[in-house]
């Protein structure tokens, strides 16, 4: 219930709960680890992409001897059509190429193909597309207007989906309201960025007649589904392998038509054919994020009791939907998940995916959860300033304290300490000390402000979530194979695809607890469709939950097998017998027989067990869980300089409860990692369009990630609420750093304007926007 | 993100440098210093030179010399050279001040002052000083010694007066007098990107006012540059809050301000009016 402690958790288990180091770091930070851009092809792609935001190729001209494919020679490739069955989704497709039609700038329109990446960017130079212009929407409010240009025949309006939700009895309760309070907030559009851009390398077995597809991805196995569906080849036929992943985010969980277009080619030249993204490819053509308008409206009673929201959600899902999540992926969350951690049982929300003339938008760290916990925050912000009560207070009042609770939205909370973690957070920032220091501080021209939020975090959910949103594809459950070796070594290989995550140390963690062996025993294998179960991938902060679930069930498995091994040798009963230090023991004697011995026996000398126990060592586990809520409380304590608009962040703060805690190093470098990129979304990153569909933001000068000055240290606590919806008692804790700091920092920026009276509700509070609000102020610094 | 096709000659003397270079000029031929900037816009082929004339391995570049009078600073002289105070005239101490605010270390331990120069980025702060301090850029082709003076030198956004044949073969600073004061500041959103804005000011006091006041403004116009309506609201006046804050609200009002998504003409302005007034305040640090 504290901060927690390197080494044991002191929760009596023997590895759970310990700090061990990560067995994924040696290989990277000694520059060992194997990439899709490592791999030598015969064959380079190079992309040409269209400099047009929206038109029709009239032609496309390439230049003598040049290999330039195109739509034309992609017949009877599939367009990438993901599919939703529910609120009124118009499935559209998207193109492996362009074609006649161009609706993002940086769509993909020809692929050079030449025998090295030079030479293909040399003549992709030299091939010219022209495009007849047409006038391009960039912003999901005009994409709507009445008589816009429709992007899509199938999409009339724009709207690719409505979802609609109001409970009954709603109006009454709103009706009745004290105060209504409401936030028109803005958030600006993002590019996950992930350290190693896209890549992808297919090679053709001429033997087999298989394609072995390397590529940078989350999810191996849809990968080999959905390209195989594509290009209408055997799943058989391809092997999909994700080698060391430098960084998904949400990103490189959606198909992209390159790496459709890299197989495709490595069959038709019957040889190898690699890309490598470079990042201003990245920046404007990979996926984006985040760009909503939200209007949330919270009505109160006279004590300032929140009994109703009301929400608008439009979020511009760019020019395609991405698969397998579809363009639902934002808006729906944000419908689903608006409430949060606070008790409110009437709600009404319209949420709109808008069809634009942008890159198309895929999930990121957090999803909608970012934007909805900022407006949700700031919300509760303005709130009690409307009131004249303390932020702090309002919470308080609010916040469900009584679980499991069942959500306006229907959604099932476990038990979960959204209170506890707020007060842990406020008690160790020493809020009446800040406050003090802010006085004194105003009073010399300084202001500092500080900002709260507190979230729930939905984590680990299996395919009825997903089966909830009408997705054609459901992914939810996993597999795991834990295999004793016959030499007593452990292998479990997982359908997840852990790229930075530490699953191969926490699972092995998990394994270890479970049949009394060590970590350095156990080998945990993914990332290949050929040595893998089935299985979804890394993402939505699940892998531990539902994997690790997984791991822990065939582990059981593994264990109850040792036990009737074990009493077979040792001439005991099962219950007498105790797994550790990777041996079994008869409890109170000196009688023991070792992993090695057990298996060598299991493999090599079955006849002994007399037809009572099967051969092999190998148990195989799936798991498919309910889901269930992480919590946390962010605070941050910021600096704000009135003259430039800038903002120090000073401190801050995460007081965060995911559950039983596998290994504390890991959840808190997942936590650090996920508050840093929630400081870019809060202060920095933006991708800007032009009225002409350009973006001005295609580099890293430009695209503002924050970098080790503008990070300030992170001060971690943890409480830790077992989870009753997960079987290894852990919760999810992938995407909750990201959430927080929108809402915190922005909340810390409106609480060091107050002397000034103006608010921002646009993020990234970005120092342009913060001078011309107080340029126009009662009192302009 | 490569570099179109190009050819690279390494010459060892400037005789030989300024040659090739006479050579190349007409076919789109660039001299290679540091690469800081060059190369990454080869790399996005905003730039595609046919021809780089790499000067790294020409003797003699790499030299700074103080001769009493001014210090001259060669080709090769990088931006990491300046760390530390290359001369025991307050210049360079302003030097290392200046220098710290360029990128990020890797960058200045690669990146030359000449090239900065030469790259004439409106945000660079070797422009910015070499603009304030009235530095002469030497010239030198195969046809002979241009000397330019710095106020004469910047011709817009990334654009001078050299000529395509031409080398900036060396800088020359005048040193400042002994008593000199000078400050500095400049902004950006992180550390290490190009200023929004940018201005070194230099002074000396005479009976406790400020004379020969100099107001260098950075990042904020298409070409850094002195602005002497803010110079004329120091020269005279005792050193302070009040004819800071008019020089910065005067320059603020003088400029012609550039224009991006982050920042548009009234912020610009904004920028400007804190900067000079910063730089001012850190002179008396």
């Amino acid at each position: 219930m504290s901060a927690h402690t390197k080494g044991s958790g002191g929760n009596g288990m023997k590895w759970v709960g310990r700090s061990i180091r990560r067995v994924e770091d040696p290989a990277l930070v000694q520059g060992r680890g194997r990439f899709t851009g490592d791999l030598p092809a015969a064959h380079w792609v190079r992309f040409v992409r269209s400099a047009n935001a929206a038109g029709t190729i009239r032609s496309i001209s390439a230049p003598d001897g040049a290999m330039v494919i195109t739509a034309a020679d992609l017949k009877g490739v599939k367009k990438i059509t993901p599919m939703l069955h529910k609120f009124e989704y118009r499935p559209v497709g998207q193109p492996i190429l362009a074609d006649g039609e161009v609706r993002f700038v940086g769509e993909a329109v020809a692929a050079v193909v030449a025998a090295t990446e030079e030479e293909a960017e040399d003549i992709a130079d030299l091939v010219e597309i022209d495009i007849e212009d047409a006038a391009p929407l960039v912003d999901s409010r005009a994409a709507i207007a009445d008589g816009a240009r429709q992007i899509h025949a199938e999409a009339p309006g724009n709207v690719i989906l409505k979802g609609e939700a109001k409970t009954p009895g709603f109006d009454d309760v709103w009706a009745s309201a004290a105060k209504i309070v409401r936030i028109d907030a803005r958030s600006n559009r993002q590019n996950a960025t992930p350290m190693e851009a896209r890549a992808a390398h297919a090679a053709y077995d001429s033997v087999t007649g298989r394609v072995t597809l390397h590529c940078t991805t989350q999810m191996p196995h849809l990968m080999r589904t959905a390209i195989a569906d594509c290009i209408g080849m055997p799943e058989s036929e391809l092997r999909v392998i994700a080698p060391d992943v430098g960084g998904g985010f949400g990103q490189k969980m959606s198909l992209c038509t390159e790496y459709v277009l890299v197989t495709w080619l490595a069959r038709h030249l019957k040889s190898s054919v690699g890309w490598t993204e470079d990042r201003r490819e990245n920046l404007i053509a990979s996926f984006h994020s985040r760009d909503q308008y939200i209007t949330l409206e919270g009505a109160f009673d006279k004590d300032a009791k929140l009994l109703a929201l009301r929400a608008d959600v439009l979020s511009n899902v760019g020019a395609y939907s991405c698969f397998p999540t579809t363009s639902g992926v934002e808006p729906l969350m944000a419908m689903a998940e608006m409430p949060g951690p606070y008790d409110v049982q009437q709600y009404q929300c319209l949420a709109r995916g808008v069809l634009t003339n942008t890159c198309t938008m895929a999930a990121y760290r957090g999803v909608s959860r970012p934007v909805i916990t900022f407006t949700l925050e700031r919300l509760m912000d303005k709130a009690a300033k409307a009131f004249a009560i303390d932020p702090i207070d309002i919470r308080r009042n609010n916040l469900i304290t009584t679980f499991p609770y069942k959500s306006a939205t229907g959604l099932d909370y476990d038990e979960a300490s959204y209170r506890q973690t707020m007060e842990m957070a406020v008690e160790a920032i020493d809020v009446p000390a800040f406050r003090t220091r802010q006085q004194a501080a105003r009073a010399k021209g300084e202001y500092l402000g500080i900002g709260f939020a507190t979230f729930s975090e939905r984590t680990g959910y299996g395919s009825p979530a997903f089966a909830a949103r009408g997705m054609a594809i459901t992914p939810g459950w996993e597999t795991v194979h834990v295999t004793v070796d016959p030499s007593g070594f452990v292998e479990a290989r997982i359908g997840s695809s852990p790229h930075g995550q530490g699953l191969r140390t926490t699972l092995a963690q998990i394994i270890a607890e479970e049949i009394g062996v060590t970590p350095d025993m156990i080998k945990v294998v993914h990332g290949d469709t050929d040595t893998a179960p089935y299985g979804w991938g890394t993402f939505a902060s699940r892998s531990l939950v539902i994997s690790g679930g997984a791991t822990l069930i065939a582990s059981r498995k593994i264990r109850a097998k040792l036990l009737k091994i074990a009493g077979h040798m040792l001439e005991a009963a099962e219950t007498d017998i105790v797994l550790e230090d990777g041996k079994a023991k008869v409890a109170g004697t000196d009688r023991e027989v070792t992993i090695a011995a057990m298996a060598r026996e299991a493999y090599t000398q079955t006849h002994r067990f007399k037809g009572e126990i099967e051969p092999g060592l190998s148990e195989s586990g799936t798991y498919d869980p309910p889901g269930t809520f992480s919590n946390a409380c962010h605070v941050a304590i910021v600096r704000l300089d009135p003259e430039t608009g800038h903002v120090k962040l000073e401190r801050y703060l995460v007081a965060e409860d995911a559950g039983r805690i596998i290994n504390p190093m890991i959840a808190d470098g997942q936590v650090h990692g996920g508050v840093v990129q929630g400081i870019g979304n809060a202060l920095l990153e933006e991708i800007i369009y032009d009225e002409s569909g350009a973006i001005l933001t295609a580099n890293l000068a430009d695209y503002m990630p924050p970098t080790a000055h503008e990070v300030p240290p992170i001060e971690l606590h943890h409480m830790e609420t077992p989870s009753t919806q997960s079987v290894t008692k852990a919760k999810g804790l992938g995407e909750g750093g990201t959430i927080g700091p929108p809402a915190a920092i922005v909340n810390a920026i409106n609480d060091a304007l107050t002397p000034f009276n103006v608010e921002i509700d646009t993020i990234p509070a970005t120092p342009q926007r913060i001078r011309a609000l107080l340029r126009n102020a009662e009192r302009a610094p | 993100m490569k570099p179109a096709p190009f050819v690279r000659h390494v010459p060892r003397s400037l005789d030989e440098a300024l040659k090739i270079l006479a050579e190349v000029a007409g076919d789109d031929g660039r001299i290679l210093a540091g690469g800081q900037s060059l190369v990454p816009i080869m790399a996005f082929r905003l730039a595609k030179p046919a021809h780089l004339v790499d000067i790294n391995e020409v003797e003699g570049l790499d030299k700074i010399a103080d001769d009493g009078q001014t210090l001259t600073i060669g080709a090769r002289v990088r931006h990491a050279a300046f760390h530390k105070p290359v001369t025991a005239n307050p210049l360079g101490a302003l030097l290392a001040y200046v220098a710290r605010h360029i990128a990020h270390y890797p960058i200045r331990m690669r990146g030359t002052f000449c090239g900065s120069l030469a790259h004439a980025d409106p945000s660079s702060e070797w422009c910015l000083t070499a603009a304030t301090l009235d530095a002469v850029m030497i010239a030198k082709s195969v046809k002979g010694i241009r000397e330019i003076k710095a106020a004469s030198f910047f011709d817009g956004i990334m654009s001078t007066h050299l000529k395509e044949d031409e080398l900036l073969a060396e800088v020359r600073l005048p040193l400042l007098p002994a008593d000199a004061k000078f400050g500095f500041y400049e902004f950006s959103r992180r550390a290490g990107d190009f200023a929004m804005s940018a201005s070194l000011v230099t002074y000396r006091l005479d009976g406790g006012k400020m004379t020969d006041a100099r107001v260098g403004l950075g990042g904020a116009e298409a070409s850094p540059r002195r602005i002497a309506e803010a110079e004329a609201q120091l020269n005279g006046k005792a050193p302070g809050d009040a004819a800071f804050r008019a020089a910065g609200e005067a320059a603020s009002a003088a400029i012609e301000p550039l224009e991006d998504h982050q920042t548009d003409a009234a912020y610009r302005r904004d920028l400007v009016k804190v900067v000079v007034r910063r730089a001012l305040e850190h002179s008396l640090k």
